[in-house]
């Protein structure tokens, strides 16, 4: 029999970090934010409000554990932090009434507005973000409050999980395909956008037709910034935007919604797939500080 | 502050002619009596002057009735799918259609009945790209009943003129002679006139309930008005309906001078606009207990059965005024001609549902107006796909109410497939709005 190992093309690497230079036993406030999204869970720490850990992992089939799995994974890191040292944890994201151990959850329009502050600074006022499964647009005041809001419809087409189906389909890397895409003399057509299935058919057509990779990938992501410049308009696009989420770091993407909107987006400060849990860990330092007055 | 509620007094008889309403149509050959099916939006008055015992079937709330009942519309839709109706066709037609085609009958309990009582003839008016096919079709699946078909497509009603008038009412004599022809009963001229009044009544004063609901605390929300404002489509020239509506009336009257509200906590007010997702009036009761909103109206409860004024004579401004009745107006009507004379113009001039049809400017303003007159504080939105006609200006509208000020919440699903509804999506809008507003939920 033949053993045959297969790649995992669709699969982003995890990631756990820790500001090394920071003690926080020195912090009055440590909050927590847990972003339990429909492909990827972040659980962040933040002293006094500023960044101080996180985890970025991808969410399993049950909410509970995924969160624990990050938050925990993240304490590992720190070392000498217990889940009791955490003054307020919030839990935002498609899972967050899951999360036992939140003692509040906030929507993640609202979290990634903030954190959208957090992790751009206060001049952005239009926030993209690129999820798993959703796409959404906010528009929001300088301190992150959300103004106004739409959302894609149901439809996996233009967000993480239909890319992560086209990476597979094409046997590439998740990480590279942004890049690889922009490596075309010419932009294709787009592809379908109504539907990711339709999109996935349409591009074993492409292949069958002989196109190479880049290009198909470019027709795909051009596909996809089409339909996130459609929602960003209804909303309205002030110049200065940012895109958060998973798919902010899809350099093919990005591009493609710069050069449709005609507009460079903001230059993030941070990991900006981080700024739903770091919105909610910026709630829980307001809430802690509110519960002790 | 605590406001005071208390149950409807009339909500029982309401239910009961509904549940009367569907036993009727399905007994009618037993009394031998005659059934027909059509549109809600069928001039109902005109089969009325075949005799006092014919009995409708109006297709929309129908559909609805079946899409609550989603174990059975899910038969149902699956059924006419495997004959190949397409998914994205009317969700109440595809509903009705997959009821023929099991040929099984729901009453307004959820109770199924064998065989689908056939009607004696469909009439129907065709005013979008469904209502007529709809029972082209439905003839065929039934075997092939006569089928007569008004279309109305004259345009809006401040650009009413009599040529426009007189298309619809010739049609109407028409029909009067075909209905003779396929029942071999012989017409009644004096029964037309009553349900032509009665239509009128029914309609004005539904128009006028809906008036009372500007009322703070309002004294009825949306989910209790599904169950009101139907009795518009089932059979609003009946003098029953008028009758309840009297009553009605003075119910909500009182509930407003006494203060009696909807919840007890109303701490915020909104409208909607589309057909609401049938199966899954929970999103309602959510808003409601979650965070004490009240939905107090939407031009689809307000605008599909009541009558009024509609836009001005210059086509700029919406005006929510229930629209006189034959009566008010000082019409006499004495014969055929001018009681389908009065039908026709009072259907195509004041019905609202028929005005923003013609043009998103209409039902832009139509919708800020109402925003206004009843006081809400936003609108959600259904993104409807279940309903061409009525999600075809749903996302220009939103957008015109964004740039008045208006807060806009937009969902998605569809009004009469339950396979086309996302829960938790759903609420996870509501909520993201509802904090983006910054109303709390309630303790």
């Amino acid at each position: 029999m033949v053993t045959v190992q297969e790649s995992e093309y669709w699969r982003w690497p995890e990631s756990i970090w820790v500001d090394e230079s920071k003690n926080w036993q020195d912090a009055e406030v440590i909050s927590c934010g847990i972003d339990l999204g429909s492909v990827s869970t972040q659980a962040v720490v933040m002293l006094d409000g500023e960044l101080y850990a996180y985890a970025n992992m991808r969410t399993g089939t049950s909410s509970a554990a995924s969160a624990e799995k990050a938050v925990n994974a993240m304490l590992e890191k720190i070392g000498d932090m217990k889940r009791d040292d955490i003054h307020y944890i919030v839990g935002t994201g498609y899972g967050r009434v899951s999360i036992p151990f939140a003692q509040k959850t906030i929507t993640e329009i609202a979290c990634h507005g903030r954190g959208a502050v957090y992790v751009y600074g206060d001049k952005v006022r239009t926030v993209l973000d690129m999820g798993g499964q959703d796409l959404k647009a906010i528009k929001v005041d300088s301190r992150g409050k959300v103004i106004n809001f739409l959302m894609n419809d149901k439809c996996a087409a233009g967000t993480g999980r239909g890319i992560e189906v086209v990476c597979d389909l094409l046997s590439i890397p998740i990480t590279e395909a942004g890049q690889l895409s922009l490596q075309v003399d010419e932009e294709p057509e787009p592809v379908s956008t109504t539907c990711v299935v339709f999109a996935k058919s349409e591009i074993l057509g492409l292949i069958r037709k002989g196109w190479g990779k880049e290009r198909i990938l470019a027709a795909f992501f051009n596909a996809v910034a089409s339909r996130v410049v459609e929602l960003l308009e209804r909303v309205g696009v002030e110049p200065e935007f940012a895109i958060t989420g998973g798919i902010s770091k899809n350099i093919g993407v990005v591009k493609r919604i710069e050069d449709k909107l005609g507009l460079k987006a903001l230059e993030p400060k941070y990991d900006p797939q981080l700024a739903g849990a770091i919105g909610a860990a910026l709630f829980g330092r307001a809430l802690y500080i509110k519960s002790k007055k | 502050m605590e406001v005071k509620v208390r149950p409807f007094d009339c909500w029982d008889d309401f239910k009961n002619y509904r549940i009367e309403y569907y036993k009727n149509y399905l007994e009618a050959k037993d009394k031998g009596g005659i059934r027909w099916a059509g549109s809600a939006w069928s001039f109902d008055p005109v089969p009325a002057g075949l005799g006092e015992d014919v009995y409708p079937l109006t297709g929309e709330p129908y559909g609805a009735t079946a899409a609550f009942f989603r174990e059975f519309s899910v038969r149902a839709l699956e059924t006419i799918e495997r004959k190949g109706a397409a998914r994205d066709l009317c969700g109440y037609m595809r509903n009705y259609w997959g009821s023929v085609a099991m040929d099984k009958y729901l009453l307004a309990d959820g109770t199924e009945i064998e065989p689908f009582p056939k009607p004696d003839f469909n009439f129907t008016i065709h005013i979008c790209c469904t209502h007529a096919k709809w029972y082209h079709y439905a003839a065929e699946l039934e075997g092939g009943v006569p089928t007569y078909a008004v279309d109305i497509s004259v345009g809006p009603g401040y650009q009413l003129d009599d040529k426009k008038i007189e298309y619809v009412v010739r049609q109407l004599e028409d029909a009067v002679t075909w209905m003779e022809k396929v029942t071999g009963r012989e017409y009644d001229d004096e029964l037309l006139i009553k349900a032509v009044e009665n239509e009128a009544k029914s309609m004005t004063l539904w128009s006028k309930i809906c008036k009372l609901n500007q009322a703070v605390p309002a004294p009825m929300e949306e989910k209790s008005m599904f169950s009101f404002y139907v009795m518009t489509l089932l059979r609003r020239s009946d003098e029953k309906v008028v009758k309840l509506y009297e009553k009605l009336y003075d119910e909500v009257e009182s509930r407003v001078k006494r203060g009696i509200g909807a919840l007890t906590h109303e701490q915020f007010r909104f409208v909607t606009d589309n057909p609401p997702p049938w199966p899954f009036l929970k999103v309602y009761r959510y808003l409601e207990q979650t965070y004490g909103a009240v939905s107090v109206g939407s031009i689809y409860t307000f605008g599909l059965g009541a009558s009024w004024i509609g836009m001005d004579e210059k086509g700029e401004n919406w005006i929510w005024e229930p629209a006189p009745t034959p009566e008010e107006a000082g019409y006499e009507i004495h014969d055929r001609r001018s009681a389908l004379w009065w039908t026709a113009m009072f259907n195509l001039k004041y019905r609202a549902s028929w005005q923003h049809e013609y043009s998103h400017w209409i039902r832009k303003q139509e919708t800020l107006q109402m925003v206004k007159d009843w006081k809400a504080d936003a609108i959600i939105m259904h993104l409807n796909r279940g309903c061409e006609l009525w999600n075809m200006s749903t996302l220009e509208v939103r957008d015109y109410l964004v740039k008045n000020n208006v807060p806009v919440a937009t969902y998605e699903g569809n009004m009469a497939d339950p396979r086309e509804f996302d829960e938790a999506r759903t609420f996870n809008v509501i909520d993201s709005f509802m904090q983006s507003l910054g109303i709390e939920k309630l303790a």
